[in-house]
């Protein structure tokens, strides 16, 4: 039995092991931008991320003045009990008992340096990046010399506004019309009624590329380019097929019991849809919400089409992806402006995670 | 009686049923055609005033939503009040009308548009001349477009990426998503493990591609990597590398894409797959361990063959979303150092290129591509035999 047990022990410590690392692994990439928003512009540029640890580095504890020793960089030089040319002093030369002798800056301008290899952390957190990213005027940024270089925000406030604009509209209509049409599924008879479903079902699937060339042509015609109206529709059109065959599902499942007795006294349809469908069925309007609030908050696809010519109206997405086009390398930007765009969803995601993984189970196609 | 069984409509003059016929048509257009006019103009006025971002936000999100709501109002109101009959005729079209209207407007007649489109050359059928007219019109080329689509070199490259993307990406995120569901059924910790697994899910693609492009970035020899993958290969002695951009292994700099989506889509294949897990009568799990069956042998002997359905469900969820992949390669690299896929192809045709014809007769091999899954789905609901 002892063997057995050990056993059942090894078992669980290698099962949670190996989920552990993978949850490790998963989760080290966000992480890294979390921690590296907070960091300094000069620090992020010049040292990794996960320097925050506590690690060994060089650390200056003295300084020497080149003049008082009064050396030619052109030749050998003994500097601290070491020697070596200028050369092997500007990548640091080791002394015996474990220090190193650095030359900074150039030759007849520099000073000589005596480091120490200490444990340190480096924790120099602070909001800037933030500031930066979010505003839309101009950042004045202080160069550890103390000159002032003038860099101008990325308004990423205006873009969550934007954001914010198309999501709710592109999420709320959607779930409205998806609801009345789903109720007249379940429990209205009319003539093409099948037809119409079939439709529904054939729809999930169909890739939302089809669709965008024509409707860029009606949109076109119709002088609607650019405007949020032009890509809320887009996002009720591509997202209603989905929409209708969820909440299809959870409203035809309702008891039919309780419908009956409303209608012997003498409710309308519409009275029953809105005083007793619409209640019942809020945990699958809630799960859906959820998953287009998701899809739309987080599309570049549609928004680079529909309203990509006006960076007035410049999603988060697009806001994002301009930054990575055109200052791809400035990781004080990238990083506090990914954070910013995954605000919202992180939070929806924390917050109604219970409605979220309900609305996955209840089916997952989207075209 | 059943109430909800609306009496079938028996034998009616033929006249009747037309004014039937176009009173639903109508009615089922009405509502979104007004909530468009009436939205529209709201628009213009909104576009032109002057007043605050976040005050003509708050306006945009009430007039359309609010706006939307009460058309449906005022439609059943006025169809409520028509007899008993017409009602019982007109009703559900005003249910079910604006649904189907918006559905086929964005995307059943588009795939017939689209196809119509992809016939012609790079700017499309010209308008206003009639359908012979255009047949016999120079911009007409039939099905070259589709001949250029499989013979272009960026083209075949995009297929060939695409197949990397299906083998690898929803193969792997389907894998991971099994084993996370397994380890984690037995854990200790599995909320919060599930909890982080699944957080990606909620990122979108342009921030996934931030999050991974820090992973990947690339310092020459000698400055510190700040990337954490060069910064591990470089402690290995080994030499940095810009890994997505890594032309001198292409295809294989693909899977540094790759997996960021697995990183993304790994989490949702675990939700379904867990549920299902759980769905396994402890009992027959019992059995087996008492007959002797080992942990694997346990996995894949009962536990595979009890969720083969969802298993199927996911991995054509996650087939279908890896087909359309665009954002990532998009940001990431653009579609350059032999990246391309189907759908950023798709883009750069119609939209950098604006060749709408060859774009046109890219989505309609995106929507060929998709057709078997569709089929599979119409079977399953014949079989569900809801209606």
């Amino acid at each position: 039995m002892a063997s057995q047990k050990n056993k059942k022990t090894t078992n669980n410590l290698v099962v949670n092991g190996v989920l552990l690392l993978i949850v490790i692994i998963w989760t080290i990439p966000t992480l890294g931008i979390f921690v590296s928003s907070f960091r300094n512009r000069d620090d992020i540029a010049t040292t990794a991320w996960w320097k925050i640890l506590p690690h060994r580095a060089w650390q200056t504890v003295e300084e020497i003045n080149l003049k008082e020793l009064g050396l030619n960089p052109d030749e050998t030089m003994t500097i601290e009990g070491v020697s070596g040319t200028f050369d092997e002093f500007r990548k640091g030369v080791e002394t015996p008992d474990g220090k190193r002798v650095t030359w900074i800056g150039n030759k007849s301008l520099g000073r000589i340096e005596i480091q120490e290899e200490n444990w340190t952390v480096m924790w120099d957190f602070s909001l800037d990046n933030y500031r930066q990213v979010l505003g839309g005027q101009d950042f004045k940024f202080t160069r550890p010399d103390g000159t002032v270089e003038i860099v101008p925000g990325d308004n990423m406030v205006g873009a969550f506004l934007n954001s914010l604009t198309v999501a709710i509209p592109a999420t709320v209509i959607p779930i409205l019309i998806a609801a009345f049409a789903a109720y007249a599924f379940a429990w209205m008879k009319f003539p093409g009624r099948r037809s119409f479903f079939i439709m529904v079902v054939a729809l999930l699937v169909v890739p939302l590329q089809i669709a965008l060339v024509p409707i860029l042509r009606d949109y076109k015609a119709l002088e609607l380019n650019g405007t949020f109206l032009a890509i809320w529709l887009a996002h009720t059109g591509f997202g209603l097929p989905l929409a209708t065959y969820l909440l299809f599902n959870y409203i035809s499942s309702l008891p039919r019991d309780i419908l009956e007795s409303a209608f012997i006294d003498g409710a309308s349809h519409f009275t029953v849809f809105t005083r007793l469908i619409i209640p019942l069925s809020l945990p699958a309007l809630a799960s859906f919400a959820i998953f287009q609030f998701l899809w739309v908050w987080n599309d570049y696809l549609v928004a680079l089409i529909f309203l990509g010519g006006n960076p007035e109206f410049e999603l988060v997405t697009q806001r994002m992806a301009a930054i990575v086009g055109s200052r791809g390398s400035e990781w004080h930007l990238l990083t506090a402006g990914a954070f910013v765009s995954m605000l919202l969803p992180l939070a929806v995601f924390f917050g109604l995670q219970r409605y979220f993984v309900r609305g996955l189970l209840a089916g997952s196609v989207k075209g | 009686m059943n109430l909800l069984q609306e009496p079938e409509e028996k034998k009616q003059s033929l006249a009747v049923q037309a004014i039937a016929f176009v009173g639903r048509i109508a009615v089922a257009l009405a509502i979104p055609l007004i909530s468009f006019y009436v939205l529209y103009r709201g628009f213009l006025f909104l576009r032109d005033s002057e007043a605050p971002r976040g005050f003509v936000a708050l306006i945009a999100i009430l007039w359309g939503v609010g706006g939307v709501g009460i058309l449906y109002w005022v439609f059943n109101n006025l169809v409520e009040q028509l007899s008993d009959t017409w009602r019982t005729r007109l009703l559900p079209f005003v249910f079910v009308g604006p649904a189907v209207a918006i559905m086929s407007w964005y995307l059943a007649i588009p795939t017939l548009r689209t196809f119509w489109i992809s016939l012609f050359d790079r700017d499309g059928p010209e308008k206003g001349l009639s359908m012979l007219q255009l047949l016999s019109s120079e911009s007409f080329v039939g099905l070259s477009n589709y001949a250029a689509v499989f013979t272009e070199q960026l083209m075949l490259e995009a297929f060939r990426n695409n197949l990397m993307w299906i083998a690898f990406g929803s193969t792997l995120s389907v894998a991971f998503g099994l084993i996370i569901a397994v380890l984690a059924d037995r854990s200790k910790f599995e909320k919060a493990a599930k909890s982080l697994i699944f957080l990606p899910m909620a990122i979108s693609f342009v921030g996934a591609s931030v999050i991974w492009n820090f992973i990947y970035e690339y310092r020459p020899v000698g400055q510190p990597q700040i990337g954490l993958l060069n910064a591990i290969v470089t402690s290995f002695g080994k030499a940095p590398q810009a890994w997505a951009q890594w032309v001198a292994i292409s295809p294989w700099n693909n899977l540094f894409l790759i997996v960021i989506v697995i990183w993304l889509q790994a989490g949702f294949a675990m939700v379904l797959f867990s549920a299902a897990l759980k769905g396994i009568p402890e009992e027959l799990l019992e059995a087996g361990r008492i007959d002797g069956a080992t942990e694997i042998q346990i996995f894949f002997r009962i536990m595979i063959p009890y969720i083969q359905g969802t298993l199927i469900s996911v991995w054509t969820t996650v087939v279908i979303f890896t087909l359309k992949i665009f954002d990532v390669v998009w940001v990431m690299t653009g579609g350059q150092f032999g990246t391309h896929v189907i759908a950023t192809q798709f883009y750069r045709q119609s939209f950098t290129n604006r060749n709408s014809g060859f774009g046109s007769a890219i989505a309609i091999i995106l929507l060929i591509a998709v057709i078997p899954v569709m089929f599979y789905n119409l079977k399953q609901f014949r079989e569900q035999d809801a209606f």
